[in-house]
């Protein structure tokens, strides 16, 4: 066992820290999350900068651990998060860069790195969310084109996307799994209508789809036909890999942060909440130990991130939503003013128990895949 | 970075867990529990296994082996429910004739408890004014003394990884008996209120054992009171639950899984104790 880094490895953490420490004073000033043309701009922006200081392919062609680290020290340093780039950056891109044809990676993967072109994600519907595979969005073979009839749902950076990873139904007759297929849908295309969703924390962060008769190349499914299923498992299975390393990092960093609010305003003498703090300062340490060890083991095998993820997720979901209670109590009437950054946190923290997968939907591939426990009810 | 034991680590700790079943498993579990006492045979062969001389320097007899490998063959006694005092046995291996072979069985003071008083034949710290306790773990007697000691944060570690072993032990007894149980003709570790307990045994075990192997490779005081407060959760829930999941049986004296629950509620008040290790980690933050 050996927590420390190669060469290589220090190497790069000190040259992204100087890099980060020189450009982040000259960044403009982040826009309201509402506003999603502005959010758009700024968060392409910061990609665009990433990409010609060389830093824009590390989450594809880095090693996990260097990848790691550009997380860890972007969360330090309080860069940007990559935003409105999520989809196509840790998605969409990643899918095409290891399914998709030569074409294929030549037309799409270079605006993704640039920040150029927004991607969003096209997969759950009003019927199918846990269950996705019971997804009926119909796609219909028409010589060169399909013709894609259907709605979509919490697809997020919908409103400003220019493409979508979309998950359609192409063989109704097959069994569930087998008859869907990934395409790349222009969300200029004709037929499409998107409506923003109000989420309970007040903003627009999702959208519904709707698809009526909207063409799409054939040439622009990644896989196969019907083989939609495994590619989309590849790229759950990225999402779910080293997507946290920042936010594990910046709860560390509320942590602190709520410490020394409490000692300022008096709520530290109240023993049950410093305790509380405590407990939460042991977690967020062994979830970035066990984000060390997935990694460290990603590294070891060369291989896509596996069911390890799901433990990593199932801890950690809980655990931020915990933080952000116990940073209400911090603030006491001030955990009730939404004007308050951690109490918007809050109610965003409630998200993370049911996105990229249920808790119970993980506690299910955790007893099935690494326990070994029989499918069942 | 890496935070698996290495081939030679793993030798290590697969050695000790063969020594352990062949030594301790179920039948001498049971017999232990039938007819407690220190059973000192299997104390010295403990100590020829080279348990307790690990760290002990080769130029004096040892392994010269660090806190990694003391915490992976703790783990094990942990699984096994190895009795005795074996922290503060191990801790004065170097020091304490006879320790490091086994010969000597030494206990210590920690905090207001003594484990293992009457059987030990070196007490480190003040035992004076001890009263023995009707301990709640049958294979750990424990008397209780006057003043307060504190223990030194190795000891903690290495109770942590006790209970690690512990939780990865129930762990595998609740997903073995979801697996065979029927009921309504099927295993019960088909229904998910079942498989979701088994799946929150895994990722408790999972998060204690990142926590304890990453503060023995950094000795961090702080991590190493973390690792501890989140070894003992799992070692308790893991107990609570795994007896859940036996269901009826696993209320019997019969069943293990009392055991694992009583001894991991016996080494969460040693060491650094939940509330100490809340109030260090609020104070560093």
């Amino acid at each position: 066992m050996d927590l420390s880094y190669t060469d290589e490895e220090e190497d790069f953490r000190a040259r992204l820290r100087d890099w980060l420490a020189e450009v982040l004073p000259k960044l403009p000033e982040r826009p309201d999350p509402l506003d999603w043309p502005g959010r758009r701009a700024y968060d392409s922006g910061w990609q665009r900068a990433l990409y010609d200081a060389g830093y824009a392919h590390v989450h594809w062609e880095a090693s996990p651990t260097l990848r790691m680290i550009f997380l860890e020290e972007s969360e330090r340093a309080g860069a940007p998060y990559v935003g409105a780039n999520f989809v196509g950056l840790l998605h969409a891109g990643p899918t095409i860069a290891a399914e998709g044809t030569p074409e294929q990676r030549a037309r799409w993967l270079q605006p993704i790195l640039r920040g150029d072109e927004i991607w969003c994600q096209g997969f759950s519907e009003p019927d199918a969310g846990s269950d996705l595979a019971s997804l009926r969005t119909r796609a219909r073979r028409e010589g060169d084109h399909y013709v894609v009839t259907g709605s979509k749902v919490w697809t997020s950076h919908a409103e400003v996307a220019d493409w979508c990873e979309l998950l359609v139904r192409t063989d109704p007759e097959a069994p569930r799994h087998r008859g869907l297929s990934w395409l790349a849908l222009p969300m200029d295309a004709p037929g499409i209508t998107v409506r923003p969703l109000r989420t309970l924390a007040g903003s627009a962060e999702f959208a519904e789809v709707f698809l009526d008769e909207v063409p799409v190349p054939v040439a622009n499914r990644v896989g196969a036909e019907n083989d939609g299923w495994r590619v989309t498992t590849v790229t759950l299975s990225f999402e779910r890999g080293t997507a946290f390393v920042g936010e594990v990092v910046g709860c560390r960093r509320v942590l602190g942060e709520l410490a020394r609010e409490a000692r300022a305003n008096g709520r530290w003498d109240d023993a049950v909440l410093r305790r509380r703090l405590g407990r939460l300062s042991a977690e967020f340490q062994a979830l970035w130990r066990l984000t060390q060890r997935n990694v460290s083991e990603a590294q070891r095998t060369g291989g896509v991130p596996g069911a390890g993820g799901s433990v990593f997720k199932l801890r950690y979901s809980h655990a931020r939503q915990e933080l952000y209670d116990a940073a209400a109590d911090v603030l006491g009437d001030g955990g009730l003013d939404l004007g308050n950054a951690w109490a918007r946190e809050r109610l965003s923290s409630l998200s993370y128990t049911i996105a990229a997968g249920t808790s119970q939907i993980q506690r299910n591939i955790v007893a099935e895949r690494i326990l070994g426990l029989p499918k069942g009810r | 970075m890496d935070l698996q034991p290495d081939d030679d680590q793993r030798a290590l700790r697969d050695g000790f867990r063969a020594l352990l079943a062949r030594r301790f498993g179920r039948d001498a579990l049971r017999a232990a529990v039938s007819a407690p006492g220190l059973d000192r045979t299997l104390w010295r062969a403990v100590g020829d296994a080279g348990f307790f001389a690990l760290r002990v320097p080769e130029a004096r007899g040892g392994l010269g082996l660090g806190a990694v490998e003391a915490v992976l063959v703790f783990e094990e006694a942990g699984r096994a429910l190895l009795p005795g005092p074996l922290v503060a046995t191990f801790l004065a291996a170097g020091e304490v004739e006879g320790a490091a072979t086994g010969e000597t069985v030494v206990t210590a003071v920690d905090g207001t408890l003594v484990p293992w008083l009457d059987e030990a034949d070196v007490v480190v710290g003040d035992a004076a004014g001890a009263t023995p306790l009707r301990s709640v773990d049958p294979l750990t007697p424990l008397h209780r003394v006057p003043g307060a000691c504190a223990r030194e944060p190795l000891a903690s570690l290495l109770l942590a990884a006790e209970q690690l072993g512990s939780a990865c032990g129930t762990r595998d007894m609740a997903v073995q008996y979801a697996r065979e149980r029927e009921q309504f003709g099927q295993p019960i570790g088909a229904f998910q209120a079942v498989k979701h307990l088994c799946a929150e045994l895994l990722v408790r075990t999972e998060v204690a054992r990142a926590a304890v192997y990453a503060a023995a490779v950094t000795g961090d005081p702080g991590e190493v009171a973390g690792a501890k407060l989140l070894a003992d959760e799992a070692a308790v829930r893991n107990a609570r639950d795994c007896l859940q999941v036996h269901g009826g049986m696993g209320f019997t004296w019969e069943a293990d899984v009392h055991l694992h629950l009583k001894r991991a509620w016996v080494r969460a008040g040693l060491g650094t104790t939940a509330a100490r290790a809340e109030e260090e980690l609020a104070a560093a933050l």
